[in-house]
């Protein structure tokens, strides 16, 4: 091995506005050096992935590649620099061959454009027998499971001379053996002297393949550790800081009686037999990876999916929603994921949006009432402190809290029963942060029944009285707030099951 | 300084570049032609855009909704042989409602297919176009149709009559732009067609009935067609069968140059009655200078394309697309 | 085995057609031939490479994430100055050889509305839907700027002689059609252009990402329509030796619901040209079985017009992810 790192990150800074996204991230990997990176959500590594991809430009910092100062214009300069990523979103044809997703845009090629067929094949049979995949690269991709979906971009990385590959949480979809597969792969790739770099939240996986762990909290780099000399405390505290129910201890709720409550839910291969209650005055936070299942649950409750088998219950009666009309009607609320997509429209100003859903009874005549939709704007822009120029404003133009914050009045001036509010904070600046957090535990000490869906465990310890942990579709775990911690929270949503005696 | 300056002017002429082209349009054909600016024509040229601008209202909502609707040309055909053809078989008073029922039941079979089974509207549109063109001529036979006792009937008060000293048309559409724009702007269905046509899926998950909103908007499109085909029938008590062929065209091109986005979400009545006037004073414009017919499809082509990409231009930021 | 299926699903609807029409002619029909004679069925072929050639062009605009709405008026205009530019006095010392200049003008001016639409669809941005629906448009009126509302002819008894000439009983439209269905087949299977056209219209951020320069593609592709549409207008129109200025109205129809048939996806990415050859045959089939039992142009139009649309509902039907997807 040599001493020139494959690649190398130096005070990198990147901010967008309200959020100093990277404060001057240091990191390097070295050839044939498996580095795990580890931050929670925000934490700044999909930032820091962006940078090194080509996709934004850093403000400040430099990139070097085998001690070679490089600026990364675009992925495609990326990959021709040697630095390749593997990300969760795949990138593939589905109409074409694995050989042609492989070799996409690099075809080889005969005279008069025509493809060269057997050359095509055989590179692309080799790369793939590397792989040690069982699949013939003549297979249609459309066709092909996940897990060798994810074989072909892995093969399409290695068409080039890599000097770094990136993983970015490549055994989501994975089964146990199909991880094996994958983990040689990477060994093989450390022996070749590629540097690899393994972003992840599984602490198990991250034991097992690196070599060295860096941590990212809050946009900045916390150390790093070598992975043989460390273990689940030590990088847990580096992630995870001080611990937080020091500060704001959770008010206690008053409960009420039970709200909602799912029997045996399921929803094909999204999630099964998920059973659990919330009553009225508490706040029962999800907390899993991505593809855990919350989301698709809160898509069921709020009408989006049909469930294939399970009850749903309110106020102990059983209901069907078939709609988000019937959810409404029932008393159910989402504030959605993706706030620009799913919860605004963004053409339109504060008020039309926080008014959408009532619309129809907010009349004088067969008329809008203005009078009335500027009521619900001025009321619930006091209450949660929205800051805009004026109910004219193009929510367009908000900054991420704000908006959040339009979209969290719309559905509180409908007065629901259960409220479900998925990613409460996702991109937004932490002081709106905390007077979100704070106000969903006022939500709570009013009455309401409150479901929070979070990826941030800060933000799940804060809110939470109670916290279910899921994994791959299925309830891991309930936890109470005093029996929940940063580490058999951890452990749960990587699919461990203990006994309560954590 | 300069660099923000252009940027400026830029994004001025973009966003009022159609109406800054439309002045120069103006100046340019009354330099031409004298006549252009004369109350004779000008009453001539908003007369005879009522028809258009009457179906030019009903496709501003299923625009604004996000959809299109290519075959409201061959549907007002439809709605004109109809409404000729049952004159003389159930007389005036009956036919006029059946040839609405029957255009709207048109509509409504579009609406369904669009709004319920989510098929593309254009594709969908396309189809229908050809379709109910077919359907046109069956019923029709392949023959016009005429009026027997022309001077007999009171249908022809629609479109040659006046109250007041204003031609019909002109107070048909002015009454039905009033009520349409009251139902755009000021009632919650309107706001639902600005949701819908804004954020779809934003529109579902607040609980918005997105297909019947859909479905709503192209029975007002049909609706509007009918009418036009009333006052068509009205005016000439008589009719080719092909009457509305390459209305549709026309009928977007002035959506379009009134200001709204083909994407959805924007858009007004008012905006588009400008639009219809727009091109109707350079449609005449272009004839009075002495320029045929068909010089206005291609003018009508470079407005279309100017139109939108500007409006896209203005909402990327960008002139030139940033595709490599 | 599924794209196969789709694939094959077009032709088990041609041969149900044949048996349908088969059938039906013998109660229905004022003709006393069968409606499957040979005679018939070459007929066939021949009357469908109209439509057919531009097809396969629409074909790969479509695969491609596009579709071309001004087709129809491109066959026009280069019919017209295929006729018209034979009568020019620069060639007027050729002789025969003013056929080949006729041609090869035409065939340039459906290169160059080609390259016009493609370059509005790269370098605004606007969809291409919306640039050849403008297109439609305008290049049909300058169809009607040629020559008003007249007809423009030009008889010249060798061309037709060329355009009419058969080899073994197979007609010159015939021939052409399978040439092309062939060298499209060919460039979309076998090229790297083609094979880039699937990735850009199935995932376009992929294909910027590998480095696939996506305008010019879209251009080429766009030039490459206009090319076939000016071929087929040169294969009609050398026989008939007269053009209106309002034919090829609604060809576009005629082609996309061939495509869209033949199981081409709207949305780009999937699509097959031998499946487009299967979409011609049966829209063609169609209008010949229907007139075989007495229907007329009308209701020809109606009937197309409700396949098209009971095309892209089966399509929808079929391409529904089930339980992955969202009521919105």
């Amino acid at each position: 091995m040599t001493d020139i790192p494959a690649l190398r990150l130096q005070d990198i800074v990147k901010t967008f506005p309200g959020v100093r996204a990277l404060d001057g991230v240091s990191f390097q990997v070295m050839p044939g050096e498996v580095h795990a990176l580890l931050g929670e959500n925000g934490a700044g590594k999909s930032t820091l992935m962006k940078v090194l991809g080509g996709i934004h430009q850093p403000d400040e910092g430099k990139i070097f590649i085998a001690e070679q100062p490089a600026v990364m214009k675009s992925p495609l300069d990326a990959k021709s620099k040697g630095v390749v990523f593997i990300h969760q979103e795949l990138s593939l044809a589905d109409e074409l061959s694995a050989a042609e997703n492989i070799y996409l845009g690099q075809l080889p090629r005969k005279s008069f454009g025509r493809v060269d067929w057997k050359a095509l094949y055989e590179k692309s049979d080799a790369i793939l027998a590397r792989l040690k995949c069982s699949f013939d690269s003549r297979k249609l991709v459309g066709d092909l499971s996940i897990a060798n979906k994810q074989m072909v971009e892995i093969a399409r990385a290695l068409t080039v001379d890599a000097k770094a590959v990136i993983f970015d949480e490549p055994t989501a979809s994975l089964t146990d053996a199909e991880k094996v597969v994958l983990f040689d792969v990477i060994n093989d790739l450390r022996s070749d002297g590629v540097g690899v770099v393994y972003i992840s939240h599984r602490m198990d996986e991250i034991f097992t393949i690196s070599d060295k762990i860096s941590v990212l909290r809050d946009g900045s780099y916390r150390g790093s550790l070598v992975t043989a000399d460390t273990d689940e405390d030590e990088v847990t505290k580096l992630m995870i800081g001080r611990s937080l129910d020091s500060e704001n201890p959770i008010v206690p709720a008053k409960k009420g009686p039970i709200a909602l409550e799912v029997q045996g839910l399921s929803c094909g291969d999204l999630f099964q037999n998920v059973s659990f209650k919330v009553h009225e005055g508490e706040v029962v936070g999800f907390y899993g990876l991505v593809g855990a299942g919350r989301t698709e649950i809160a898509e069921t409750l709020f009408g989006l999916r049909a469930p294939s088998a399970g009850k749903i219950l309110l106020e102990g009666k059983e209901v069907k929603i078939a709609s988000p009309i019937e959810a409404i009607a029932h008393g159910i609320s989402l504030v959605p994921e993706d706030r620009k997509g799913q919860g605004l429209v963004l053409g339109m100003n504060c008020k039309e949006n926080m008014t959408l859903p009532q619309i129809s009874d907010l009349t004088a005549g067969p008329f809008v009432s203005d009078g009335a939709e500027v009521a619900i704007f001025d009321q619930y822009r006091d209450r949660l402190q929205i800051k805009t120029p004026g109910w004219r404003q193009k929510v367009g133009n908000l900054s991420g809290g704000n908006q959040q914050k339009i979209v969290i009045g719309k559905w509180l001036s409908m007065a629901p029963k259960v409220l479900i509010v998925d990613e409460p904070t996702r991109g937004i600046d932490v002081g709106s942060k905390a007077e979100i957090h704070n106000l969903i535990r006022d939500l709570a000490s009013q009455g309401y029944a409150v479901i929070v869906i979070s990826s941030e465990m800060p933000e799940v310890l804060r809110v939470s009285d109670r916290v279910v942990a899921m994994f791959h579709g299925e309830i891991i775990r309930e936890f109470t707030a005093d029996e929940v911690n940063e580490d058999n929270l951890v452990q749960a949503i990587s699919g461990i099951r203990t006994t309560k005696v954590a | 300084m300069a660099d923000t300056r252009a940027k400026t002017i830029g994004q001025f002429l973009a966003r009022q570049g159609i109406l800054v082209a439309f002045v120069l349009f103006m100046i340019g054909f009354a330099l031409a032609n004298g006549r252009f600016l004369g109350i004779d024509n000008i009453m001539g040229v908003v007369r005879s855009s009522a028809i258009l601008g009457v179906i030019a209202l009903g496709v501003t909502f299923v625009v604004i909704s996000g959809n299109l609707d290519l075959s409201v040309g061959s549907m007002m055909s439809f709605s004109t042989i109809v409404v000729l053809d049952l004159h003389d078989k159930i007389g005036p008073a009956l036919a006029i409602p059946a040839m609405f029922a029957m255009t709207m039941a048109l509509g409504a079979l579009i609406g369904f297919l669009v709004g319920y089974l989510k098929l593309n509207s254009l594709i969908v549109t396309l189809g229908m176009l050809s379709a109910i063109h077919g359907l046109t001529l069956t019923y029709s036979g392949g023959k016009n149709m005429d009026i027997d006792d022309k001077a007999g009937t009171w249908f022809s008060f629609f479109g040659q009559g006046s109250v007041l000293g204003i031609p019909v048309p002109i107070l048909v559409i002015a009454l039905l732009a009033i009520l349409l724009s009251l139902l755009l702007s000021r009632t919650p269905f309107g706001r639902k067609v600005y949701a819908v046509g804004g954020n779809g899926v934003a529109a579902t998950f607040s609980g918005i009935p997105r297909a019947r909103v859909v479905f709503m908007c192209y029975l007002i499109s049909a609706f509007c067609v009918a009418v036009a085909g009333l006052l068509q029938a009205s005016r000439s008590l008589g009719s080719q069968n092909t009457v509305g062929q390459g209305m549709e065209l026309d009928v977007l091109a002035a959506v379009i140059l009134g200001g709204a986005s083909l994407l959805g979400g924007s858009g007004t009545i008012f905006k588009t009655v400008i639009g219809v006037l727009i091109l109707g004073f350079i449609q005449n414009g272009l004839l009075l200078v002495g320029l045929a017919f068909y010089v206005q499809y291609v003018v009508t082509w470079v407005i279309i394309i100017l139109a939108v990409w500007l409006d896209i231009a203005a909402k990327r930021g960008r002139l030139l697309s940033p595709i490599a | 085995m599924k794209p196969y299926l789709k694939q094959s699903a077009i032709w088990g609807f041609v041969v149900l057609e044949l048996i349908f029409f088969s059938v039906a002619g013998e109660f229905l029909s004022l003709s006393d031939k069968a409606f499957m004679d040979l005679d018939n069925m070459l007929l066939l072929f021949k009357q469908s490479a109209p439509i057919g050639i531009i097809a396969l062009g629409m074909t790969v605009v479509m695969i491609n994430g596009n579709i071309d709405l001004s087709v129809g008026a491109i066959f026009a205009l280069c019919a017209i100055i295929m006729l018209d530019s034979m009568k020019w006095p620069i060639f007027a010392g050729l002789g025969d050889w003013v056929i080949l200049v006729g041609w090869l003008l035409a065939l340039a001016t459906g290169m160059l509305l080609g390259l016009i639409n493609g370059l509005i669809v790269w370098k605004t941005g606007v969809d291409a839907f919306i640039v050849t629906l403008g297109s439609m448009l305008g290049y049909r009126g300058l169809v009607f700027m040629y020559n008003g509302e007249n007809p423009t002819s030009n008889l010249n008894w060798t061309m037709v002689d060329i355009a009419e000439a058969d080899i073994l009983g197979i007609e010159t439209p015939t021939i052409v059609f399978v040439i092309c269905t062939v060298l499209v087949w060919l460039l979309m299977t076998r090229t790297v252009h083609g094979r880039n056209a699937y990735a850009i219209g199935d995932n376009r951020e992929a294909a910027v990402n590998a480095g696939i320069r996506v305008g010019p593609h879209m251009v080429w592709n766009f030039v490459l329509i206009g090319f076939l549409a000016a071929l087929s207008a040169v294969v009609f129109y050398s026989a008939s030796g007269s053009v209106n200025p309002n034919d090829g109205t609604l060809y576009e129809l005629w082609v996309i619901t061939a495509v869209v048939l033949g199981g081409t996806k709207l949305t780009g990415g999937s699509g097959s040209v031998i499946a487009t050859f299967g979409g011609v045959i049966a829209i063609q089939l169609l209008r010949k079985g229907l007139g075989h039992i007495g229907a007329d142009t009308a209701m020809v139009n109606l009937v197309i017009g409700l396949i098209l649309i009971a095309v892209l509902f089966l399509d929808r039907q079929l391409n529904r992810k089930g339980k992955e997807e969202l009521r919105t």
